[in-house]
């Protein structure tokens, strides 16, 4: 029989508080099962690390229970500090008596009593076990990144520079994401595309990059280290390998369509590039907007064209990667203003959101930085900018905080004072947010040296009234109704998830919380992993989040990935299933169980198998399994009656 | 008042850029030498103001209204009378606003329209005579033209 060791855990007063710790080990000291038992205040520190490892070798231990908290928080320290006083790593077990007994539970003697019956059936489960050694698995050294914006450039570079290839793709004709139509960034007014541009092009021309514009992702399979992806590149219609993007083609093109880079503010060809400073600076034709697709007439771009680049008839190409970890980087998009009833659902004219005041502040933008209202071009004198369009609304709207509208509606007033002196800007409000370094400052600035109004309340409705839109809002600071008969309305619109964000991570299989932005392993301790491994998330995808935070996530995303890639293997845990062959019946019924493709079936032998590189061990197959033929490493049906005789014996 | 506009709502505030950027609000800046729009209304004045419970409009909200140019409604407040400058509210102010300024340049905005907030029919005689003379003066200078 092994000689096993239990260590119970305090937790402080979390788990003392409610189970009697010691009255648990004097139980479990007169258990034959079990041939060393103590407890200790904080089994984690490392004076209580210290205390396992002495235990180990002083008592000549096998194996070790560490009764304590979930073993998502600390098995693998436990099992690190077991390995390192001579015993193999999976000799030792977590039983969980926090979690699931002292956080849940009051009665301090029926709390005690089952804490033991869970220490006891981990002791048989650990009696059970057997040593294992981590299963190697190969690496696929190269990394993909999907969302050209600011934080997939940033973790496409910092891969890049570790001497990882690094494929970007890019859902649009050009990366660049939201930051590109930023005018300029709180709180240092700094010019976004001057900023930004020059890592455009440096991710486009470094070496190890793999840029794919105008492609998405169109499966996933395989696991960590191993996957293989399936890239649809659509067909561009142009040859962007002779294609000298002069532009000739854009400038004819019959056909008008609404500009999406300047939210609708102007219009673009068929073909186009979405703004001149694009990466890669070649042309798209949009099949849908191009009136030779529609109607079999035009072919004008073809003949403008000097080096013969149009291909009408140019097909989607799928390429296929192998790569070892992904980082999902999809950004952000803003609620339809057409969502929001009580502002006009967006056919007020001069109620507009806050990307679009971007393009119109922005040097590059339609009016080239001056501001022009859309309805007229006239320079709107009064201006009035609303925070929380549809954020900070849990009956009808988005619950969350958006979290960057505070900051960019402040930039927004100050930067409309700059170019309009005499003009007047009012923020109607609920809070202003300011975390971050120099952004209380700046709201400061804006409202003290720019003379922003800010009015504390939510506005309830704006309509139309001869060329002005009339706002109706509140002032609670004084308690009155407030009217502003403004030139010019600024919608600050909640940030909400990409649309296409839900078939992405159907074919990725990774996890978004309830409001579809992606769920990270752990809120604190792991926010730039996904909950499945080799998956990596940065940006707004994860959250709404300002540019500095973006590219702090790609950056940490990126030495993740740098780590996970830094060997040609890596160790995949080894509880996982097994067959045994003599009693298999072929039935296959764990192939159709399984979760992650890990189980196969060999035709010469007539057995399935197990590929313990993509078992995860959840089990599924196990269970499935009619004959017996399918058991778990360390967790095998015997080993579950222990476990079960062990919790339902006296305590 | 004819920045209320009856025929929309009876209640709601107009605001316009000539009220809350107007000769008003720059005239008690210019008074006062301190800036309206460096409130951030966070309410310390009128927590600390000792006389608070004898004002009809606190003093965070007399600043408040001066940031949107209400001067009629401020100009005919008790508060701006009740304010003993004590000086609480400046010592106290987040944002280095001398508030006792602020409300010295209404009451003499107050005054500049020829209206006495103080004179001998105000005072009861038998008061008048145990009062310090340096007081009489005091509300003399205060609160008449």
């Amino acid at each position: 029989m092994k000689r096993v060791g239990v260590f119970v855990c305090h937790c402080g007063i979390n788990i003392a508080g409610t189970v009697d710790v010691e009255r648990v080990v004097e139980v479990l000291r007169e258990d034959p099962r079990i041939a060393y038992a103590t407890n200790y205040i904080y089994m984690c520190s490392d004076p209580g690390q210290d205390m396992v490892a002495d235990a180990i070798r002083e008592q000549e231990l096998d194996a070790v229970v560490i009764a304590a908290c979930s073993p998502t928080l600390h098995e693998t320290t436990f099992r690190n500090v077991s390995a390192t006083a001579g015993i193999n790593p999976y000799m030792c077990e977590i039983a969980n008596i926090r979690e699931q007994c002292s956080w849940v539970h009051t009665d301090v003697d029926r709390a005690t009593d089952k804490a033991i019956r869970i220490i006891r059936s981990i002791v048989e489960k650990v009696h059970g076990n057997e040593a294992l050694e981590p299963i190697p698995v190969p690496v696929t050294r190269r990394a993909m990144v999907i969302g050209g914006g600011v934080g997939g450039i940033q973790a496409a570079l910092d891969i890049a520079n570790a001497g990882l290839e690094v494929i970007l793709v890019e859902r649009e004709p050009s990366i660049g994401g939201h930051m590109a139509q930023l005018s300029e960034t709180f709180p240092t007014l700094d010019c976004s595309q001057c900023i930004l541009t020059p890592k455009m092009v440096e991710v486009s021309k470094h070496p190890n990059v793999r840029l794919m514009t105008y492609s998405e992702v169109e499966d996933v399979s395989g696991y960590v280290g191993n996957f293989h992806v399936r890239i649809r590149r659509h067909a561009p219609s142009v040859n962007w390998s002779t294609c000298t993007g002069c532009g000739d083609c854009m400038e004819k093109c019959p056909s008008k369509v609404p500009s999406e880079f300047d939210r609708g503010l102007t219009e673009r060809g068929a073909i186009y590039v979405p703004f001149p400073q694009a990466v890669p600076n070649k042309p798209v034709i949009d099949r849908d907007a191009c009136i030779y697709y529609r109607t079999g007439k035009c072919r004008l771009c073809e003949k403008v064209c000097q080096i013969g680049a149009i291909v009408f008839d140019q097909r989607d190409e799928i390429v296929e990667e192998d790569v070892g970890a992904i980082i999902v980087a999809t950004g952000y998009d803003t609620l339809p203003c057409a969502d929001l009833g009580e502002y006009g659902s967006g056919e007020v004219p001069d109620v507009i959101d806050g990307l679009a005041f971007e393009r119109l502040l922005s040097a590059s933008g339609p009016t080239t930085g001056k501001v022009r209202r859309p309805s007229d071009g006239k320079t709107p004198k009064e201006v009035v900018f609303v925070q929380c369009a549809g954020s900070r609304d849990p009956e009808r709207y988005k619950a969350y905080c958006s979290k960057i509208c505070c900051m960019y509606t402040a930039k927004h007033a100050l930067l409309y004072k700059h170019r309009v002196h005499d003009g007047q800007p009012y923020i109607f409000y609920i809070d202003v947010r300011t975390g971050g370094k120099g952004y209380e400052e700046f709201y400061h600035r804006t409202e003290e040296e720019e003379g922003v109004v800010y009015l504390r309340g939510k506005v309830s409705k704006i309509f139309r009234d001869g060329d002005k839109s009339v706002v109706w809002g509140t002032d609670t600071l004084t308690g009155r109704n407030i009217e502003i008969r403004a030139d010019l309305v600024v919608l600050a619109t909640a940030i909400v998830s990409q649309p296409g964000v839900q078939d992405l991570v159907r074919k990725l299989k990774i996890q978004v919380d309830k409001d579809g932005f992606l769920s990270e392993a752990h809120p604190k301790l792991r926010p730039v992993e996904s909950i499945t491994t080799g998956f990596y998330l940065a940006g707004c995808a994860q959250g709404p989040k300002d540019i500095p935070e973006t590219v702090a996530q790609a950056s940490g995303a990126a030495s993740k990935v740098i780590g996970l890639l830094a060997n040609d293997e890596m160790q995949h845990d080894p509880t996982v299933a097994y067959v045994d062959e003599d009693l298999c019946g072929a039935c296959r019924i764990c192939i159709s169980v399984c979760p992650y493709d890990a189980r196969e079936f060999d035709e010469e032998k007539g057995v399935a198998t197990v590929n313990e590189a993509l078992c995860e061990g959840c089990g599924a197959c196990v269970a499935a399994c009619g004959c017996g033929a399918t058991q778990q490493r360390n967790l095998t049906d015997g080993q579950i009656r222990e476990m079960i005789s062990a919790s339902l014996g006296e305590a | 008042m004819d920045d209320r506009r009856s025929e929309t709502e009876e209640q709601r505030l107009l605001l316009r850029k000539e009220a809350v950027r107007g000769e008003f609000g720059l005239s008690v800046d210019e008074l006062s030498g301190q800036h309206l729009y460096a409130c951030y209304q966070c309410g310390n004045c009128s927590a600390g103001c000792p006389l608070a419970s004898e004002m009809d409009i606190l003093p965070s909200m007399v600043m408040r209204l001066a940031q949107l140019g209400q001067k009629d409604e401020l100009l005919a407040s008790r508060t701006i009378w009740i304010c003993a400058s004590c000086f609480q509210c400046t010592v106290r102010c987040p944002r280095g606003i001398d508030i006792q300024q602020v409300m010295d340049a209404l009451r003499q905005m107050a005054l500049r329209e020829k209206v006495d907030h103080f004179g001998p029919d105000d005072i009861d005689p038998g008061l008048a005579a145990t009062v310090p003379q340096p007081g009489l003066v005091s509300a003399y200078r205060k609160l008449s033209t």
